[in-house]
């Protein structure tokens, strides 16, 4: 079974401040890591190959310097890392960015499966897993939190909803969006991180996936952002307590007193 | 202070620091409290690639010498020194047949202990023999094909939890120490039982049981060297093992010395934080300058047994004496500048002190440790 990982080189949260004169993302000095869904997709591809055999190709797009997220996935078990890598593609919103993993999935070998991170913490649109489906024309499912069975031919997944779980079949090959209740990553292991440091990592240019100018990069994006700016903080909160009655009774008065 | 370690040392360190931080120091207090063996920790270890720090490479290992040893585990020891004395057992228990075992030995038994699939353990102390390891009374007696043992074994770490037992038995009754020899004993090998699971004062994640061998048959090429060389293989594996056991004193009161700077930086005493108070800058000085001298021996102890000296009991001993009696003095000043609050099982120190006491008795009380060098000194000025 041959499972593609889509992972995300993402600033650590932790350290994310907003520069409070420009309004962006104060990049500089905060330390990169990987999507934290990512790792849990990761972390269930291994487990799968582990279990069923076959090998885990981990895919990102980003600078060169993001070919750290794929040595880190190849030490914590993936068996190879590509990276998609060009300037045109700079400025790619999740529309450019789907048809983009789009195009290299297609150049690599047949799959059997593709499973990434629910969303990245950066971006935080969940539309890039589905988008890839899509344009794929796979059957997929978002905020897997379980894999039931896997068998060549289907997978058996449970979703996470926001009162229980859907028990989904899906058949293969297909692609899951996973949330972190799914798993608990591995350590990478010392093994891992020797092979890691000796991976050769595959490049793929724009050039390489036959990517159409107009649909890579900023031109590919429909998506503009006209403004960043940090939301007002929430004003002040009441929480009532006592009988249904009694609580009902201090809304209508709090309501009324700021009518 | 730069120790100018090897990348795969790093490595090395890198790794049991991130099973420290991500998988230990959670779960440790929940461990001690319910005297819990952490089965799934020791799993993401093996996980880890750690038990093939000490197997040689040719057996699936990394070919790591004591050093590698000892650098993992005190990383690891920061987290709870339970869990690490654990690990330590295991490599404890194969060191036997690292030392002595023939290749069809090592062939059947490293590969599994590299890879984490089986853990072992290592069977020498008795009722009666303690610090007196002559006085062990379990004896194996050759029938046929098989040898069978007959003894009960205390206070064995894994015990019930491993599935490969280094054990330590008489040959010949009649020579006392030079009647012992070693063997392997397996998990579900007849006549071989488990007893009594202790409670103990402190590394209580860690499974210290009984062993008992009740005509107890296994394969006679379970003996491991020649018969009647069984103390000799003791006393080699205890040379390499104690350094590792002074390790997890240095990680143990490093993990006290950063409990108590933090507390101190923000503790707020008579207006200012308690840091600012000579008194108690001059307890987190000495705890740092024990925990540094510590260090430096350990290692350089470590890296003297790597060279494969002809004699490496007294370094060996002396590490471990002087990093287990420290992180006992480390971790008893780090509840008292954590005072009321350290005595508190809300905070860690009160289970690192708890913790720091077996160190100063298992693998060879301290008391033991300075016979040995008593002895080392006595034969080097003769």
């Amino acid at each position: 079974m041959h499972i593609i990982v889509c992972v995300k080189q993402v600033p650590d949260a932790k350290d994310v401040r907003l520069d409070p004169k420009t309004n962006t993302l104060a990049r500089e000095g905060v330390e990169a890591i990987m999507n934290p869904y990512d790792r849990h997709a990761l972390e269930e591809a291994v487990a799968i190959k582990e279990q069923q055999g076959g090998s885990v190709t981990v895919l990102t797009m980003g600078p060169p310097q993001a070919s750290a997220v794929l040595r880190e996935a190849i030490a914590c078990g993936a068996d190879q890392g590509v990276l998609i890598s060009d300037r045109a593609f700079a400025g790619a919103d999740t529309w450019a960015t789907s048809y983009t993993l789009a195009r290299a999935v297609q150049t690599l070998e047949s799959f059997d499966l593709i499973l990434c991170g629910k969303q990245a913490i950066d971006g935080d649109t969940a539309q890039v897993g589905p988008g890839l489906a899509h344009r794929l024309g796979l059957p997929f499912a978002t905020c897997i939190q379980k894999t039931r069975r896997v068998s060549p031919e289907q997978i058996e997944v449970e979703r996470m909803m926001d009162d229980g779980y859907d028990v989904l079949r899906l058949p293969l090959p297909a692609l899951l969006t996973v949330v972190k209740d799914i798993n608990e990553p591995r350590v990478a292991s010392l093994k891992g991180k020797m092979r890691a440091k000796k991976a050769e990592i595959r490049t793929l240019s724009a050039a390489d996936i036959g990517a159409d100018p107009q649909s890579i990069g900023l031109a590919g994006s429909p998506t503009q952002v006209v403004r960043v700016f940090s939301p007002e903080p929430r004003g002040d909160r009441r929480i009532f307590s006592g009988s249904v009655e009694e609580q009902v009774d201090q809304l209508v008065a709090c309501l009324k007193a700021h009518l | 202070m730069d120790y100018f370690f090897t990348e795969q040392q790093q490595m090395i360190i890198d790794t049991a620091r991130e099973i420290t931080n991500e998988k230990i120091i959670p779960l440790r207090a929940e461990l001690d409290e319910k005297n819990q063996f952490p089965r799934a920790i020791l799993e993401d270890m093996a996980k880890a690639d750690l038990f093939s720090i000490f197997v040689p490479e040719e057996y699936g290992g990394l070919g790591g010498g004591c050093y590698e040893i000892v650098l993992a585990l005190e990383e690891l020891a920061r987290g709870c020194v339970g869990v690490a004395t654990s690990f330590a057992a295991s490599a404890l228990g194969i060191f036997p047949v690292m030392i002595a075992g023939t290749e069809e030995q090592k062939q059947k038994y490293l590969p599994d202990i590299a890879s984490g699939a089986r853990w072992a353990a290592f069977g020498l102390t008795e009722a009666n023999a303690g610090s007196d390891a002559s006085g062990i009374r379990t004896t194996a007696v050759l029938d046929g094909e098989e040898w069978v043992l007959n003894g009960t074994k205390q206070w064995i770490t894994n015990g019930g939890e491993s599935e490969i037992y280094s054990i330590v038995a008489l040959t010949d009754p009649s020579k006392g120490a030079r009647g012992a020899s070693i063997f392997i004993v397996e998990d579900g090998d007849p006549g071989f039982s488990y007893g009594k699971k202790e409670d103990k004062m402190g590394i209580r994640s860690s499974s210290t049981r009984e062993l008992i061998l009740k005509d107890c048959r296994i394969p006679k090429d379970r003996l491991v060297g020649k018969r009647g060389t069984g103390f000799i293989t003791v006393m080699k594996t205890l040379d390499m093992s104690r350094p590792g056991i002074a390790s997890l004193g240095i990680g143990l009161a490093q993990a006290a010395l950063d409990e108590a700077v933090i507390y101190a930086k923000q503790r707020v005493q008579f207006g200012k934080p308690i840091i600012g108070f000579q008194a108690v800058q001059h307890i987190l000085a000495d705890m740092a300058i024990q925990l540094e001298a510590g260090r430096a021996l350990v290692y350089a102890a470590a890296r003297h047994i790597d060279s494969n000296p002809k004699d490496m009991s007294k370094a060996s001993s002396m590490c471990k004496v002087f990093a287990t009696d420290m992180a006992m003095k480390v971790t008893t000043d780090a509840v008292q500048v954590l005072g009321g609050y350290g005595y508190m099982k809300e905070y860690p120190v009160e289970k690192m002190m708890r913790d720091a006491k077996i160190l100063q008795i298992y693998e060879g009380t301290n008391q033991i440790q300075r016979n040995v060098i008593g002895q080392e000194l006595n034969k080097e000025y003769s």
